[in-house]
């Protein structure tokens, strides 16, 4: 039978905005208007006949890979199709597989093929696909908070441009994010040749300027020594999932024959992820790493001569705290010339990282361990943020083109921006959604998401990808590629010409499509130059850290006083994310708090200041005061309070408003990442905090978490098995025999030691399984929904614990509790030994979840999927059912992957084969803590490592016989600590 | 309008005790068959007095919030109460705990003590029946409520389906529907039958014509005669040794419930018999409860005398000690186990967070009932209604602290998470004491409350009714 298709309608108006308007013609479009004579009318009717005409024989420009108007053979309704792309973050690029069906995307996952995924991913990639289906993204061009076409703003523009041409652009500027697209830089160049005298910028709050030309690209598998002065590697570097990797290879245990395990060792303010995965973690202010740095420097042999100054601290008397630690870490380094790493983040001033990069060289790990990052060439014409915001409060400036970000937001608080913003006579802001920036400015454009629009993007280590779109744009909008086409006058072309036509013109080869079409399908570009310009510009001075703080200050450690830390929070980055409820209620990494953002203090300081969690404090900084609440941080260093940013946004959708404290409003630029000075005074009010684990002590060994050391299991791989008490198969009222499990055997196996708790695992199963978002207040009444939850236990004293994390999924039991206890039978048992919940059958008495002694089964309390907008529709992936309000769920290892493989399995006549299901919490795991597969095929991955002597049922006593099973987790410790 | 005459040889006026103080008369002395006949009859056939019209009304207003709370549960489902994960079970079920256990004095008062020959039950066991089916009616109401889809409640019952599915019988729940299923039938049928006697009485009494039908109508026939009595007679008997058993079973199979779960400090062995105590326990403060006041407003004293209310808190005061070495023992065990779930259930059940409730129960339910050993607080009727009062509160609090301080922290810490009921909630257990009441009013109002055919043989044998 032939299939009827709609052809796709150039209908650019929100379906919400189509549903609602049930009027089909304007207001007042029946009156007939005073002066109108019956022969005009006809006059324009005709005309309006005619133009329509014209106007039908316009032909659609042809781009492949759009949404199909004729079936494509490729595309089988239900099948989904996956293509590769990538996007950045904080301007580096990262490569997606993007899951679409019928041309909507529904899933992001990593590019395997791409240097810095792996086939991870982020917490953000994952919560990307939400933002695309937003119903508060911009949907329309506005003006002063009118509506209007995007060809209104194209004439506004090129009228403004007409007034700035005569001086060769000297009142233009353009502000961007961080951005490394090749094309888009090209672009920029042709503009800023166009106009020799208009400038450009760069603001990102999160820039990366104090690394200056430090920037290292480290190799963590050949490392046996790693050690981390303040820095995130493992979570928010750009280039994290590919260290988290070759990170935890060099860690990873399953037999004890020929163990090895890399030693790490961290210093850091406030705890992160990489920190909490520290063999030695001391938490250190951030103002103390550069003593320490200089300590390490001292003793591993850098003296004057290599540049070192000489400094109170480092004259080889040892004053330190640290001093057991440094002298470890000094021994440790000393003894792996040629296989260490020493790392710092952007966070530490340039001086930090003049310093490690010395270390590193005087180690021999330079070419090793670690290799220079290929530098990005930017465009000339380049000017610092500071100048910028200055020329713009002189009233030098005319235009400005803000290019995405929001810096009326995030800018540092002393530029005082939003004043010298109104000085600018014309300012126009593209971004995707309407945030404070927009608002005051003159032309909000809407940008096309990146799964809308056609760009390219280059990554940490300089490799080269092409975004291709998944979806046609939801809304009015364009992209930035088609903003920088219209400066430079040309006629106006789609992304899609202008991006392909660079990368043609750059590579006059032949057999150019068929490279572009490898390119495409590999997600990253091999056999391609990306498009390049002249006229490299120098960069500009350190864009906002303008001083440094006094010589004396930096080299001595600073006692009591307080320091403030800025930094991006773990979930909205700089206030990106706001508006985003799969991030919003993703929990924090050790608070596990969700929507909100807390002052970290020390468990010391919350003492001497007599503060509980929850008090709000009167927090000032520089002359500036906000207030903020406070949470006590074990781990936390005890004189440092960090403020995350990212909150506190006035003007970001329904789900952000009004989140957390905006911390930007204190952040100097003297002050960027941290700085002295802080007073923080109790003021007597509360906040009520919401988190998903208040209790982060495993109270006793109840066999929930077996850790060890490294040398303790060389000496006895056993250790953690020995301690378990498992009971004999046949301790039950039913037939212990009663699922043979002759074919299939599901299994899954988590890594403890290699895990380091980022979370992703939970974002990535609430994109795959439609999981709710239920708000702040249903998850103080811990109703959260996540199907894997990650936990995190601190063991050892609370100013200095150590972390381990744990990530829950429901454990297939054998023995399941649940099963035995529901009465309508709607959790049962499948004979791959599958605890399957029917939620069909399913009538809410709830009796499974109070018998699971995991607590890992999750209850709609209420309808959380009614009041959808057409657009969050679309996000939900078809292959898994839509719960209603009163039944029960958990995880089902991703049942639709399972019977995915099987179907394809069955079609090819054969068994399904080891890797051939990979559910979603295992797939978006950037160090495959997550293993899954069939217990029965012995050569299974799962198969080997369930026979480690590191494998250990989670409450093993209970009988349950779990199918998810845990490698305790190793500490290789220093013998010197 | 006409309250029933009062006797001039009311009991309470001369009182007889045995030597140890124990009141002797089932029966005040000078009652004829026609005083007890005009005495009990007359009620459900006169205008109902002042204190009943208020009493009704209160009770009628509790009943519409109960309306109200479970309209608005229905339309928005059970995320309006407090229940989270991991405390999934919450008020719902600890009301259903308890009205199940207020609902066993009835059929132990009814059954066992009819089986027993104890003729103290002549006066009460009417009520108490009573008591049993609404407080029956309001457990059953419960676990419905308390259903994430109630709309689907009968795939808890066995019946043909066409997807050939039957109940999980492996689970306590499906048990618990034919436990509370079977009681509420052999309770019903059980007051029903004790019922057809009396209601002949009243019909033989009335002088309006549709008193007459009505009366007549659930009066079967009866005609007094001796072969019906033999035949209701036999049927009684048979149905008290049916319905002996359940006393025992219902409340051990809803105890199952918990035991069965491995949930630490549901997981226990001793719950079965600990939870019957209980439940005879609470039944007799209820029936307590409701008998003293009624007592005093129909001027009854000389029906229900003070040996029947003695004779209660005497049983109120044994089961109160075995529900008391369940409490010892429940902790003892947890410390000879020797295992850390229950050790630390144990531990965090006193001295937790909801220790104060823990300790609030023992109070009420350990502490307050020892007063009965004194012999002046059980002939006091308003010592013995308070004492009943803080039994009642005491056996709720029991089930909350078993069912609620249970879940918020057994197996996994990363999980655990404290309980805090909504407003919902409340209206929820109100009103279910407004359903309750309400039916106790109607039934005060409409259906002779003390037996008059068993009181009438007191009256002929009156050496039944005394203690020698």
């Amino acid at each position: 039978m032939k299939r009827e298709r709609q052809i796709p309608t150039t209908d650019h108006r929100s379906p919400i905005t189509r549903a609602n308007s049930t009027d089909e013609f304007a207001p007042g479009a029946s009156q007939w208007p005073a002066g109108l004579s019956r022969r005009e009318f006809l006059r324009l009717s005709s005309a309006t006949l005619a133009l329509a005409g014209l106007g039908a024989c316009t032909k659609q420009p042809l781009e492949k890979i759009v949404p199909y108007v004729e079936q494509p053979e490729v595309v089988i309704p239900g099948k989904p199709l996956r293509f590769a792309t990538a996007t950045q973050y904080d301007g580096f690029g990262q490569g997606l597989l993007v899951t679409g069906y019928e041309g909507r995307p529904t899933k992001i996952e990593g590019n395997p093929t791409h240097p810095a995924s792996l086939g991870a991913t982020s917490v953000w990639a994952q919560a990307d696909v939400l933002d695309l289906y937003d119903p508060d993204r911009a949907q329309t061009v506005t003006t002063g908070g009118g509506i209007k076409t995007l060809d209104d703003f194209w004439n506004a523009l090129n009228l403004a441009l007409e007034s700035v041409k005569p001086a060769a652009g000297a009142t233009l500027r353009i502000l961007t994010e961080a951005i490394s697209s090749p094309t888009l830089l090209a672009q920029l160049a042709d503009v800023m040749q166009k106009f020799p005298a208009a400038r450009w910028c760069i603001w990102d709050p999160l820039n990366r300027d104090n690394l200056n030309a430090n920037e290292w690209l480290c190799d963590f598998s050949k490392a046996k020594v790693v050690v981390a002065l303040e820095s995130d590697f493992l979570y928010a570097h750009p280039y994290a999932l590919r260290y988290v990797r070759d990170f935890s290879n060099a860690r990873r245990i399953i037999d004890a024959e020929g163990a090895r395990m890399s030693r790490f060792y961290a210093a850091e303010p406030t705890p992160t992820i990489t920190g909490s995965n520290a063999d030695h973690r001391i938490a250190v202010a951030a103002r103390d790493i550069l003593p320490l740095a200089q300590a390490i420097a001292t003793r591993a042999g850098l003296t004057e001569l290599d540049g070192l100054k000489p400094s109170s601290s480092s004259d080889g008397k040892i004053h330190h705290p640290w001093q057991d630690w440094i002298e470890a870490v000094v021994r440790d380094l000393k003894a792996n010339r040629g296989a260490s790493v020493i790392i710092t983040g952007e966070t530490q001033p340039l001086e930090v990282h003049a310093l490690v990069s010395q270390i590193n060289t005087k180690l021999g790990n330079n070419g090793v361990t670690i290799s220079p990052v290929p530098p990005l060439a930017l465009p000339a014409n380049r000017i610092g943020f500071r100048e910028l915001v200055d020329e713009m409060r002189g009233g030098a400036v005319e235009l400005l083109i803000v290019l995405g970000g929001n810096p009326r937001y995030d800018a540092a608080a002393d530029f005082d921006f939003a004043a010298a913003f109104e000085k600018v006579k014309l300012r126009v802001h593209h971004s995707v959604y309407f945030n404070e920036t927009s608002r005051h400015s003159h032309w909000h454009i809407p940008a096309l998401h990146f799964l809308e629009s056609w760009s390219d993007t280059r990554a940490f280590d300089g490799s080269v990808s092409i975004a291709q779109p998944l979806i046609e744009p939801m809304y009015a909008g364009t992209s930035a590629h088609e903003v920088l086409e219209a400066l430079t006058g040309q006629s106006p072309r789609t992304s899609y010409e202008i991006v392909h036509t660079r990368w043609q013109t750059e590579n006059p080869v032949p057999d150019f499509e068929a490279k572009w079409r490898r390119a495409l399908s590999d997600g990253i570009v091999r056999e391609l130059a990306a498009p390049s310009f002249p006229n490299h510009g120098e960069s500009p001075a350190l864009a906002a850290s303008a001083s440094l703080p006094a010589e004396r200050e930096r080299t001595e450690m600073q006692g009591s006083k307080l320091e403030l830390l800025f930094r991006p929070d773990v979930s909205v980055r700089d206030g990106r994310y706001a508006n985003n409820g799969w991030l919003q209620e993703l929990p924090r990494q050790f608070s596990k708090l969700v929507w909100d953002n807390a002052a970290l203090i020390s468990p010391q300081l919350a003492k001497r200041e007599e503060l509980e969690n929850g008090d709000i404090v009167d927090v000032t900084f520089r002359d500036r005061t906000i207030q903020a609440p406070v949470w006590i941080q074990p781990g936390q260093a005890e004189n440092s309070v960090t403020m995350p940013l990212g909150y506190g946004r006035e003007v970001a959708g329904r789900v952000g408003r009004n989140v957390g404290f905006n911390a930007y409003a204190l952040r100097t630029a003297d002050a960027f990442w941290f700085g002295d000075g802080l007073t923080i005074r109790k003021n007597g009010a509360r906040h009520s905090f919401v988190g998903t684990q208040q209790h982060h002590d495993v109270h006793g060994p109840r066999g929930i978490l077996h850790d060890g050391t490294f040398e303790e299991f060389v000496s006895n791989p056993h250790f953690a098995q020995e301690k378990e008490n498992h009971p004999s198969i046949d301790e039950t009222l039913y037939n212990p025999t009663e699922y043979p499990y002759k074919g299939y055997k599901w299994g899954m196996v988590v890594d403890l030691n290699v895990c380091i708790g980022c979370h992703a695992c939970t974002i990535a199963c609430q994109a795959e399984n439609n999981i709710p978002v239920v708000g702040k207040q249903q998850v103080a009444m811990h109703r959260e929904m996540h199907w894997i939850r990650v936990d995190t236990y601190y063991s050892g004293a609370a100013d200095d614990p150590e972390f381990t994390h744990q990530p829950v999924p429901c454990m297939h039991c054998e023995n399941a509790p649940c099963e035995l206890v529901c009465p309508v039978g709607a959790t049962v048992h499948d004979d791959e030994g599958l605890n399957l919940q029917v939620y069909n059958r399913c009538v809410g008495t709830r009796y499974c979840s109070n018998n699971c002694p995991y607590k890992v089964r999750r209850f709609n309390f209420l309808e959380c999927n009614n009041g959808l907008s057409p657009t969050e529709k679309l996000v939900k992936n078809p292959d898994v059912t839509v719960r209603s309000r009163g039944v029960m769920e958990k995880c089902t290892y991703c049942i639709q992957r399972i019977n995915a493989a099987r179907i394809t399995a069955e079609l090819e006549k054969r068994t399904i084969g080891d890797g051939d299901i990979v559910p979603a919490c295992a797939q978006v795991c950037p160090v495959e803590a997550i293993v899954f597969g069939n217990m029965n095929d012995t050569r299974s991955r799962v198969a080997h490592l369930k026979r480690s002597p590191l494998n250990y049922w989670m409450l093993g006593e209970l009988n349950t016989r779990p199918r998810t099973t845990y490698f305790a987790k190793l500490r290789n410790r220093s013998s010197d600590l | 309008m006409s309250a029933p005459n009062q006797s001039p040889l009311t009991s309470h006026e001369s009182p007889s005790y045995s030597p140890l103080g124990y009141p002797t008369n089932l029966l005040a002395p000078g009652q004829t068959y026609e005083t007890v006949n005009k005495t009990i009859a007359e009620i459900p056939l006169s205008r109902a007095p002042m204190s009943w019209r208020f009493g009704f009304f209160v009770a009628f207003l509790l009943l519409m919030m109960f309306l109200v709370a479970i309209t608005w549960l229905f339309a928005k489902g059970v995320g309006i109460w407090g229940v989270n994960i991991p405390v999934a079970w919450g008020f719902a079920i600890v009301n259903f705990v308890w009205w199940v256990g207020i609902a066993h004095a009835g059929t132990f008062i009814s059954a066992i003590l009819l089986l027993l020959f104890q003729h103290w039950r002549t006066a009460i066991n009417r009520f108490t029946e009573a008591m049993t089916l609404f407080a029956v009616a309001c457990a059953g109401s419960m676990p419905l409520l308390h259903l994430g889809r109630p709309w689907v409640f009968y795939w808890l019952f066995p019946y043909p389906d066409t997807m050939g599915v039957w109940p999980q019988f492996r689970s306590p729940l499906v048990w618990d529907v034919f436990a509370v299923g079977t009681y509420f039938t052999i309770s019903l049928l059980f007051w029903y039958l004790g019922l057809v006697p009396d209601l002949a009485t009243v019909r033989d009494r009335a002088k309006k014509l549709w008193q007459k039908k009505v009366y007549g109508f659930f009066a079967l026939g009866w005609r007094n005669s001796a072969s019906h009595w033999q035949r209701h007679q036999v049927a009684y008997l048979l149905l008290a040794g049916l319905a002996t058993p359940l006393v025992l079973s219902v409340h051990s199979v809803v105890s199952l419930d918990f035991s069965v779960a491995i949930v630490p400090g549901w997981h226990s062995t001793i719950f079965p018999p600990y939870f019957v105590a209980g439940a005879i326990y609470s039944g007799f403060a209820m029936s307590l409860n409701i008998v003293i006041p009624v007592r005093k407003i129909y001027h009854l004293e000389h029906l229900i005398t003070e040996r029947y209310l003695n004779n209660m808190a005497n049983i109120m005061l044994a089961t109160g000690l075995i529900v008391a070495y369940g409490y010892f023992i429940e902790a003892f065990m947890a410390f000879y186990s020797g295992d850390i779930f229950e050790r630390y259930m144990m531990m965090n059940r006193a001295f937790g967070p909801y220790g104060w409730v823990f300790w609030t129960l023992m109070v009420f339910n350990v502490l307050v009932p020892q007063t009965l050993w004194s012999a002046r607080i059980r002939r006091n009727t308003v010592a013995l209604f308070i004492v009943a009062l803080f039994i009642n509160a005491g056996m709720w609090i029991e089930r909350f602290v078993i069912v609620v301080t249970s879940l918020t922290r057994d197996f996994t810490p990363s999980a655990w998470h404290m309980y805090s009921p909504t407003k919902w909630d409340w209206m929820t257990l109100f009103g279910s004491v407004g359903l309750f009441l309400t039916l106790q009013f109607l039934f005060i109002r409409l259906v002779p409350m003390i037996s008059i055919s068993e009181t009438r043989e007191l009256v002929a044998e009156p050496d039944k009714a005394t203690i020698k």
